[in-house]
């Protein structure tokens, strides 16, 4: 049973799982969101848990005090996908049968500030300094030895918050993972209202009415951040080696990578030639690659698929989707030619520390 | 009698006994001494030829309580200046008249009101927030950003300091508040409350997030303990990767003066950041003048904008 799991963790195939599960997800919404289907889903992860805890290594990880936070996340996040999708399908339903969406019935109907709204905010404010004061009294924060720049602890890792990034670093080089992948995860979200021009959905859960919007945003966020978050916490030991979730931490496991750049593809395995010197020429293929990647698939997308939406959209709004869409793409991609072909860089210009 | 006194509240009340005179209202304050003043207040009233004031009483007038008292006194007429908040008057004057309350509007929608529509995440990120606040003052009492102090400070926290559990407290809720931001920021998603007109206060939360992960972030490195300054090398680290830049980023081989890089480990993006080389004892300075200072001074005055954009957008959203 624990050999099953930690085969199923194994970074491909559990964000493979998790991908498929998060479509399905929302593909069959209806039957996901049944309170009793997410009960037993629940319970299912509770009973998993508490099954799991038993085993030393996993009970080690997950209660670590710095890790118990994520796990109140996983289970915060479950919940309210739950309720959002709930409350949409609820609307969708009533949005079907010509009706109004829940919000709109009530809206017309106001309350006075003092004391409905101000009662329900107390309560909360009461609820969450209670939790605040169990969890401070019952978890003490941890403290390690003090501060030595001369002794690396194996494995290091960022905040638990900036995992997701690190995991990232697995994948892409650093200039990219640290620097241009959360400017542009920050512009990318600043730039969501601007480029979202449907008008509908708007101040009220649904998600026929932007089936589009709310699956990308799923995937940025649960599939991509929430999970790569789990992937490098609980699934990365020493060595930033992957570890299953019942596999003692062992120092000496280091992976074999075997790394492979897209040149050597190229010119050696397709070409069947010897790579050019000169850096140029080298990475054409892969330059092409990239570049032929964030301008012309929007231009043929534009052309052929999206043609309503460029219409609808205008050039800049539809440009600036789709580049930062593609890019959010371009993360899976990039992993899955990893994990299928030990692809390390499309473009490697050793030369310039320039790697893609 | 009441009706007379300049500083009465205009109550639309219930229909209160007789204030005392204001010369009775300090010794009010003590119920062995409300008895007399009780009495001066129904003097007056006996009086025959002043019919004007009062009827004469016959039937029996229930003597002030002590609630009553406390509210008809000048002090407390001082801080509220409306009556007990049972009315839709003075419900609306409760939210109104209170610098605090005052950013909420005085009705709000049913639907936005509802838990399961906001999820209280900003409430409850806000509440956070303060909570961080007040314990972070706290823990400033007792913390020397030095290398040779810090760690022991914080020792000296849990061990010496009488329920010191604040640093437990501040460390929760810092978790706990990128957490709720996190939710926070999907419920608008998904409620769509980003589009038009809320398009720039979606803005101002997306900044938001980002100081409330830097404030997260720089406060790791307080304790300076082995798990403090390795989490933030492995997160700083990214910076030499900058592009230009940083001194392993790409492109930044290309700032030279013939053979010399313009662009070196001792003056790029990193450095800068951590004021070194490595994580050292500046880092710590820089690191804690941001948490205690900077970062939360932005975050503030930003909150202060994105609450009164939420008014002026029109309230929680709502269908139209
Ligand atoms: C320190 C962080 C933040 C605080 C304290 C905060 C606080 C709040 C509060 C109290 C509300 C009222 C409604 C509610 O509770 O849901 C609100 C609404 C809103 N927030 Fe935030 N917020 C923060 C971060 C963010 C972030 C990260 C975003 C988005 C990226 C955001 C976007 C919005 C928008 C668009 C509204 C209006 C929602 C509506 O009208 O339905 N905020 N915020």
């Amino acid at each position: 049973m624990k050999e099953f799991f930690n085969a199923l963790a194994d970074p491909s195939r559990f964000f493979l799982i998790f991908t498929v599960a998060v479509f399905a997800m929302l593909k069959w919404r209806e039957f996901f969101t049944a309170p009793k289907v997410a009960l037993t889903i629940f319970f299912g992860a509770v009973v998993f848990f508490v099954w799991a805890i038993r085993d030393p290594g996993f009970k080690a990880n997950i209660t670590k005090p710095d890790n118990i936070p994520i796990i109140f996340m996983l289970f915060l996040v479950g919940f309210f996908s739950w309720l959002s999708l709930y409350r949409a399908v609820k609307n969708d339903r009533r949005i079907d049968r010509g009706e109004l969406p829940e919000e709109a019935v009530e809206n017309p109907k106001k309350v006075l500030t003092w004391p409905d709204l101000v009662y329900s905010e107390f309560l909360c404010m009461l609820i969450g300094t209670a939790v605040l004061l169990i969890w401070a009294l019952l978890l003490k924060a941890p403290l390690e030895e003090p501060a030595n720049p001369n002794k690396t602890p194996n494995p290091s890792k960022a905040p638990w918050y900036f995992l997701g990034l690190q995991e990232m670093l697995v994948y892409f080089d650093p200039w990219l993972a640290g620097v241009i992948l959360p400017g542009l995860i920050v512009n990318g979200l600043m730039a969501i209202p601007y480029v979202d021009t449907n008008p509908k959905g708007n101040g009220y859960y649904t998600f026929k009415e932007r089936p589009f919007a709310i699956t990308s945003f799923f995937f940025g966020f649960i599939v991509l951040w929430v999970s790569m978050i789990i992937l490098m916490t609980f699934l990365r030991g020493p060595n930033q080696a992957f570890f299953g979730p019942f596999e003692p931490w062992n120092l000496h496991k280091v992976e074999p990578t075997v790394n492979i750049q897209f040149s050597q593809i190229f010119w050696e395995q397709w070409l069947g030639t010897s790579r050019p010197t000169g850096w140029f020429l080298r990475e054409l293929p892969g330059i092409a690659l990239v570049v032929g990647y964030l301008a012309i698939t929007p231009m043929l997308l534009a052309k052929t698929v999206c043609k309503k939406m460029v219409a609808q959209m205008g050039n800049p709004r539809y440009l600036t989707m789709m580049i930062m869409f593609l890019i959010m793409v371009a993360m899976p991609i990039k992993m899955v030619l990893r994990w299928t072909f030990n692809l390390q860089f499309i473009v490697n210009i050793q030369e310039l520390f320039l790697n893609i | 009698m009441a009706e007379e006194n300049p500083q009465s509240p205009s109550s639309g009340g219930p229909p209160k006994p007789p204030a005392p005179t204001p010369a009775a209202t300090p010794a009010a304050a003590t119920p062995a001494a409300a008895a007399p003043a009780a009495a001066t207040a129904a003097k007056p009233a006996a009086k025959k030829d002043d019919a004007r004031i009062a009827p004469p009483q016959k039937t029996y007038v229930p003597r002030p309580g002590l609630m009553d008292q406390i509210k008809d006194s000048q002090i407390w007429r001082s801080v509220f200046r409306h009556g007990y908040p049972n009315t839709v008057r003075n419900r609306s004057l409760a939210v109104l008249s209170n610098v605090f309350l005052h950013l909420h509007p005085v009705n709000v929608r049913t639907s936005g009101l509802r838990l399961s529509f906001t999820w209280c995440m900003g409430g409850l990120t806000f509440f956070l927030f303060l909570v961080e606040v007040i314990t972070g003052v706290l823990l400033m009492f007792y913390y020397r950003p030095t290398g040779e102090y810090a760690y022991r400070d914080i020792i000296a926290m849990a061990e010496h300091v009488p329920m010191g559990i604040m640093r437990e407290i501040h460390r929760w809720s810092a978790h706990a508040m990128v957490i709720t931001v996190w939710l926070h920021m999907f419920r608008v998603f998904m409620t769509g409350s980003y589009k038009p007109p809320r398009e720039f206060n979606w803005n101002i939360g997306v900044i938001l997030l980002v100081l409330t992960l830097l404030l997260s972030f720089t406060g790791y490195l307080l304790p300076w303990d082995q798990l403090a300054i390795w989490a933030i090398t492995v997160g700083s680290n990214m910076a030499r990767a900058t592009p230009i830049a940083g001194y392993e980023g790409p492109l930044s081989s290309l700032i030279s003066i013939d053979d010399v890089n313009l662009v070196h480990s001792g003056d790029d993006m990193r450095f800068a950041l951590l004021g070194g080389r490595f994580v050292g004892e500046a880092t710590l300075l820089r690191f804690y003048v941001l948490h205690c200072i900077f970062i939360p001074l932005v975050a503030t005055i930003l909150m202060a904008v994105h609450f009164w954009r939420i008014r002026k957008d029109g309230g929680i959203s709502g269908p139209l």
